[in-house]
């Protein structure tokens, strides 16, 4: 019996000979995976690139399926989503798949964001890698924005409304631009129509595109971690950097955990809370869009929040909108704006650590006065955390130029 | 870990543990993978919608005179409901020896009562689907006795354009023509003598 066994492998490497002949595979495999040298002391923080990974293809799969019952029509999109909802098999299952897939893609690509604001990772030689993953995010946004329109719902109707009339600031073509993007003289199946071409192909295209450009530049200088030292610098003599270790099998094991973990979690809001109280999925998309109602509480889905509060708190059209763009386009100049001799927060000084916690329950705390009634005093506070979220990067060169740093450890620690 | 060598290839420590793990990792997560994929495949499945529509439909066959067809549409199939006259139903035994399966021993084609020389409920009336049974044609309904291209004798029936099977006026394929099966005659039963349902048998008449 060992005879045939012993042929069938022999077969099958053969066969990878012969696709390696004509093809790197197995140089890919190697330089990727099994020779890539990842540092050795990542910690929670560092699931969160691969879970994106992990969020984005189920917003593939979930979206080619969705796409198949789907009618992109405003006169049947409502009427097509409860469809789905009701008579598809499974149909409930994959959309909700979608829409929580949706808020997770965010929060995991937040958490990512704010990992690489904690250890430096945007810091040279990386600063492409930061640049690419702004441009995701900004897919990303106009994917969540477009995908929220398809149901065709209120929420729907009025956010694509109220968004697309941002456009309608920029002085002069303002006008002809809203018009444009709409395609009528108001939010109509022809914009139905094209953010749905945008949001099923182009997108999701452009979306692919970054991730690969971005997993190409971080293989090409490698990961930063928590210390945010250069494993490059110590190499044992066959030239693996020394606090390195293969990203397959330690990192694949570490993120299928990971994933595992996460899996649940997404698991546990998918079925028992997938609207999630109104955040993910507002009340108000569950009724038709009406051109002549708008309904009483227009609030963007969170992920927005903190980006519409900027935009709630300036008393200028144009220059609410122009805040709010400014909020995303500072995020390009982060890596030349901390001036820092470490990169590691664990070696920064007390001010960059006080300023990057205020970061957070700024960003937080806009999100959720986002969501509030909008009284006076409401305003003042999202008024400052406004000042405070460029504060933060306009005092950052400063403050890491002066502040005293500890040193930076020669290798990684535990 | 000894940090000189940390090779993919390291060999472990107690391979079989690894082993084992590998083992019931991959598993488990290919019997959950399997699991997820079910929701996917069975969204393919006719909907509640294509259900609903796919529901048994009432004909009145009152106006039907002998010798004519009328056709209807069920789950999306188009069905013939035919008056045969006394010419017709008398015809039908002579041409067995023409026929590919004359006494419809194909159970698959038609309900238990419509496994009779007429292969209907009723002689008088035929209700089949008439998809032309090799690759789901609509045949032309040639009833009349009258030489064909195809058939000098032709005794009235089926004739499919596509790949030029024949059926005779019960459906029955004939001989040495690409498809191999009988028309399928669906499930259906008389609610009264002008009033013929379709989807639901003479059986389940009172659950339906």
């Amino acid at each position: 019996m060992a005879k045939p066994a012993s042929n069938l492998s022999k077969n099958v490497q053969a066969f990878g000979a012969w696709v390696n002949e004509r093809m790197p595979v197995g140089q890919v495999w190697r330089e990727h995976l099994t020779e890539y040298y990842a540092p050795k002391n990542f910690n929670l923080w560092y699931f969160f690139g691969s879970l994106a990974i992990l969020v984005l293809v189920n917003q593939l799969e979930t979206g080619i399926f969705l796409t198949m019952f789907y009618t992109p029509h405003a006169d049947m999109a409502f009427s097509s989503v409860e469809y789905i909802m009701r008579d598809v098999e499974w149909g409930w299952l994959i959309r909700y798949m979608h829409s929580t897939g949706a808020s997770f893609f965010f929060i995991v690509v937040y958490l990512h964001m704010f990992r690489a604001l904690l250890y430096g990772s945007y810091r040279k030689p990386r600063e492409l890698i930061w640049i690419l993953g702004v441009f995701i995010l900004l897919v990303l946004m106009a994917e969540a924005f477009m995908g929220y329109v398809l149901p065709w719902g209120q929420m729907s109707y009025w956010g694509a409304q109220v968004i697309i009339s941002l456009f309608g600031a920029i002085p002069e073509v303002g006008d002809i631009l809203v018009e444009w993007i709409r395609g009528d003289y108001m939010i109509s199946n022809a914009t139905l129509n094209r953010f749905f071409a945008l949001h099923v192909v182009a997108l999701p295209l452009a979306l692919l595109a970054l991730v690969v450009l971005h997993l190409v530049a971080l293989h090409e200088v490698g990961s930063n971690n928590p210390d945010g030292v250069e494993i490059k610098k110590h190499k044992d003599e066959k030239g693996r950097p020394l606090d390195g270790i293969p990203f397959h099998p330690y990192y694949t094991v570490k993120d299928l955990f990971g994933a595992g973990v996460f899996l649940i979690l997404f698991a546990f809001v998918l079925f028992y809370a997938p609207e999630f109280g109104g955040l993910f999925l507002e009340p108000d998309n569950f009724v038709p869009a009406d051109p002549l109602v708008t309904p009483q509480h227009i609030v963007p889905v969170w992920y927005f929040t903190p980006f519409y509060a900027m935009l709630r708190a300036v008393p200028d059209k144009l220059f609410g909108v122009m805040v709010m763009g400014a909020a995303i386009f500072v995020l390009f100049f982060l890596p030349w704006l901390d001036r820092s001799k470490v990169r590691s927060i664990r070696y920064k000084g007390w001010p960059s650590k006080v300023m990057l916690a205020l970061f957070v329950v700024g960003f937080i705390r806009l999100g959720m006065l986002a969501l509030g009634d909008g009284t006076p005093i409401q305003t003042i506070e999202s008024r400052i955390w406004t000042f405070y979220y460029f504060a933060f990067f306009a005092l950052m060169p400063f403050v890491t130029k002066f502040e005293k740093t500890k040193p930076e450890p020669e290798r990684v620690t535990k | 870990m000894s940090e000189t060598d940390l090779a993919s290839t390291q060999p472990p420590e107690n391979p079989g543990r690894r082993r084992l793990l590998t083992w019931t990792t991959g598993v488990v997560g290919a019997v959950g993978a399997g699991l997820a994929i079910w929701p996917f495949a069975a969204s393919w499945k006719p909907s509640a919608k294509a259900r609903l529509v796919g529901a048994p439909v009432e004909v009145n066959i009152g106006n039907l005179e002998p010798g004519q067809i009328m056709r209807v549409v069920w789950r999306g199939q188009t069905i013939g409901i035919m008056r045969r006259s006394e010419r017709m139903i008398n015809d039908l035994p002579t041409l067995n020896e023409k026929l590919a399966d004359p006494q419809s021993e194909v159970a698959s084609q038609q309900p238990q009562y419509a496994q009779n020389v007429h292969r209907s409920i009723k002689p008088e009336y035929l209700v089949a689907n008439i998809h032309c049974t090799h690759l789901g044609c609509i045949p032309q309904v040639l009833p009349e006795v009258e030489a064909q291209p195809f058939d000098a004798e032709w005794r009235g029936g089926f004739f499919c354009p596509c790949h030029r099977s024949r059926f005779d006026l019960a459906g029955r394929v004939y001989n040495g023509v690409p498809a191999q099966l009988n028309l399928v005659i669906p499930p259906y039963h008389f609610i009264d003598d002008n009033t013929v349902m379709i989807g639901v048998g003479p059986e389940a008449e009172g659950a339906a």
